[in-house]
C-alpha cells in the first residue's frame, strides 16, 4: 500500500531547507561575480577587460550541468596533476557551478544597465570632480541598479530552478530527496506533483521578495517626481 | 569501446582525438533534441499565446497560470514527472521523445511570451489604418500584422534556440545519450573525466558560439520593417 502524501513532507521539506540555503547563497555570490564581471567588462584596463569577457562567455556559453559535472569530476582530475587536493564536496561544486553560472548571464545585465546610464551624468560627474570611483558609487550604479532589478528578479528564479541539477550530484536537495522515496515507494504521481508545487509556490515567494526589493532600490526616483 | 570507436589511452592528445567522433555522435543527438524540443516549443508556445489573448477570462486566466507554473518550475522535475508519470497512465515513450517533449513544455512558456510580444509591438495605427483601407481582420492579421512581427519574433527564438541546446544535457538523467552522457560514459570506463568533459564545454562553446552567430546575422538580414508573406 502506498503511503498517504503528508508521510513524504517531513523529507521533502528537509530537501526544501537545503534548496532554499543552496537558492539564497549562490544568487548572492552570483550578484558578486555580476558585479565584478559587469563592471570589469567596462574597466579601462585591457586584462581586467579580457578576464571579465572570458569568464562572461565560458559561462554562458556552455551548459550548467556540464560545468557542475566539470567542477565536480573533472577539477580533482587537474588538482592530482598539479599535486593539490582540488576535491570538491558536493555542496561546494553545486554552490559554486550555480553562482558561476548566474553570475555570467548578470555580468551582461549590470554591463547593460550602466551603459544605459546617460553619458550627461558622466560628464556632469567629471565636471564636478569626481573621481572614477565616486562617480561608479556615487552616480553610476544608484541609477543603474533599479534598471537591473526586473532581470534580476528573472536570472533569481532561474537559479532557483537550476538548483534541482545538483541533485545529480548526490547533493540531498528537494529533488534528490524526491527521487530518493520514489526510488522507495514508486508513488511517481504524488510525489513529483507535489515537488512541482513546491518548486512554483518557492518561486512565487522568490518573485514577490524581488518585487519588494525592486520596490526599494527604486524608492528615490519616486521622492523626487 | 562506444558506437564502435575505440579510443587510444597512451597519450592524452591521441585519447582527445580517438574519443572526438564518439562525443560528435552525441552531438548529433543533442542537435536533433533541440530541434525536435524546439519544434514542440514553436507550436505550442503559438497555442498558449493565443489561449492567453482569448477574449474570455475563462481561457486567458488558466492559460496564464498554466504558462506561469511551467516556467517556474525546474526542466529536470517536469522531465522525472513525464518520465514516469506518464506511463502509469498507459502513454509509454521512447526516453528521446520524452526528453524533447520536456524541452518543448519548458520552453512554450517562454515562446507564447516571445509571440505575444512581437504581435502586441506591432503599432495600432497600423491595425487602424488596415481598417480605414476596409481590410477583413484576417487580412490584417495576415498581411499587415505577421508580416511586421516577424523581424521581432525570429531572433528572440533563436535566442531561446541556444538556450534550449544548453539544456539539452538535462534529458541524460533519463538514458538520453547526448553529447554530455557520452563523455560521462567515457569518463566511467577510463576513469579520465578531464579530457572528455573539458572537449564538451569546448564542443558545447563552439556550437552556441556558431549558433549565436546566426541569430545575430538572420537578426540583421530580415528588413526591419517586415517580411511579407508572399
Amino acid at each position: 500500500m502506498t503511503p498517504h502524501w503528508t508521510e513524504y513532507l517531513p523529507a521533502l521539506m528537509q530537501g526544501a531547507w537545503v534548496t532554499i540555503q543552496l537558492a539564497v547563497f549562490s544568487t548572492l555570490l552570483g550578484a558578486v561575480l555580476a558585479f565584478a564581471a559587469g563592471i570589469g567588462k567596462l574597466s579601462p584596463n585591457a586584462a581586467l577587460r579580457a578576464l571579465s569577457v572570458t569568464y562572461i562567455e565560458v559561462f554562458r556559453g556552455t551548459s550548467l550541468l556540464v560545468q557542475l559535472f566539470w567542477l565536480y569530476f573533472a577539477l580533482p582530475l587537474v588538482g592530482k596533476a598539479i599535486g593539490i587536493d582540488l576535491r570538491l564536496p558536493p555542496v561546494v561544486a553545486g554552490v559554486m557551478a550555480l553562482s558561476l553560472n548566474i553570475g555570467a548571464y548578470g555580468a551582461e545585465v549590470v554591463r547593460g544597465a550602466i551603459q544605459a546610464v546617460h553619458t550627461g551624468q558622466h560628464e556632469a560627474a567629471r565636471a564636478l570632480n569626481f573621481t572614477p570611483r565616486q562617480t561608479l558609487t556615487g552616480v553610476t550604479l544608484p541609477q543603474a541598479i533599479p534598471e537591473m532589478m526586473p532581470s534580476f528578479g528573472n536570472l533569481a528564479v532561474q537559479n532557483l530552478k537550476d538548483t534541482a541539477l545538483v541533485s545529480l550530484i548526490s547533493l540531498g536537495d528537494l529533488s534528490f530527496r524526491a527521487e530518493q522515496i520514489r526510488n522507495f515507494t514508486q508513488d511517481s504521481t504524488t510525489i513529483y506533483s507535489m515537488l512541482l508545487l513546491m518548486y512554483f509556490g518557492m518561486a512565487l515567494v522568490l518573485v514577490a521578495v524581488m518585487r519588494l526589493m525592486e520596490h526599494r532600490v527604486g524608492r528615490w526616483r519616486r521622492v523626487r517626481s | 569501446m562506444l558506437f564502435g570507436f575505440e579510443w587510444d589511452t597512451n597519450t592524452p592528445l591521441d585519447f582527445a582525438i580517438s574519443i572526438l567522433p564518439i562525443l560528435l555522435t552525441g552531438m548529433v543527438v543533442t542537435i536533433q533534441a533541440t530541434l525536435l524540443g524546439f519544434a514542440i516549443a514553436l507550436v505550442l508556445g503559438l497555442v498558449f499565446a493565443v489561449l492567453k489573448s482569448a477574449p474570455s477570462r475563462f481561457i486567458a486566466w488558466p492559460a496564464k497560470l498554466v504558462t506561469e507554473f511551467i516556467r517556474d518550475t525546474p526542466l529536470l522535475v517536469q522531465l522525472f514527472f513525464l518520465y514516469y508519470v506518464l506511463p502509469e497512465y498507459g502513454i509509454v515513450l521512447p526516453a528521446f521523445m520524452t526528453g524533447a517533449l520536456a524541452l518543448g513544455i519548458q520552453y512554450s512558456a517562454y515562446t507564447s511570451e516571445v509571440y505575444r510580444a512581437g504581435l502586441e509591438a506591432v503599432p495600432r495605427s497600423q491595425r487602424e489604418a488596415a481598417r480605414a483601407l476596409n481590410l477583413s481582420s484576417a487580412r490584417t492579421f495576415s498581411h499587415i500584422v505577421v508580416p511586421q512581427a516577424i523581424p521581432r519574433i525570429v531572433p528572440a527564438m533563436g535566442n531561446y534556440v541556444v538556450s534550449m541546446m544548453k539544456d539539452v544535457p538535462v534529458l541524460s538523467v533519463v538514458t538520453v545519450l547526448e553529447m554530455l552522457n557520452v563523455a560521462r560514459i567515457i569518463g566511467d570506463r577510463t576513469f579520465d573525466y578531464l579530457i572528455p568533459l573539458s572537449m564538451v564545454g569546448g564542443l558545447y562553446l563552439i556550437m552556441t558560439l556558431f549558433a549565436s552567430g546566426l541569430v545575430r546575422l538572420l537578426d540583421t538580414k530580415l528588413p526591419k520593417q517586415g517580411v511579407p508573406l508572399k
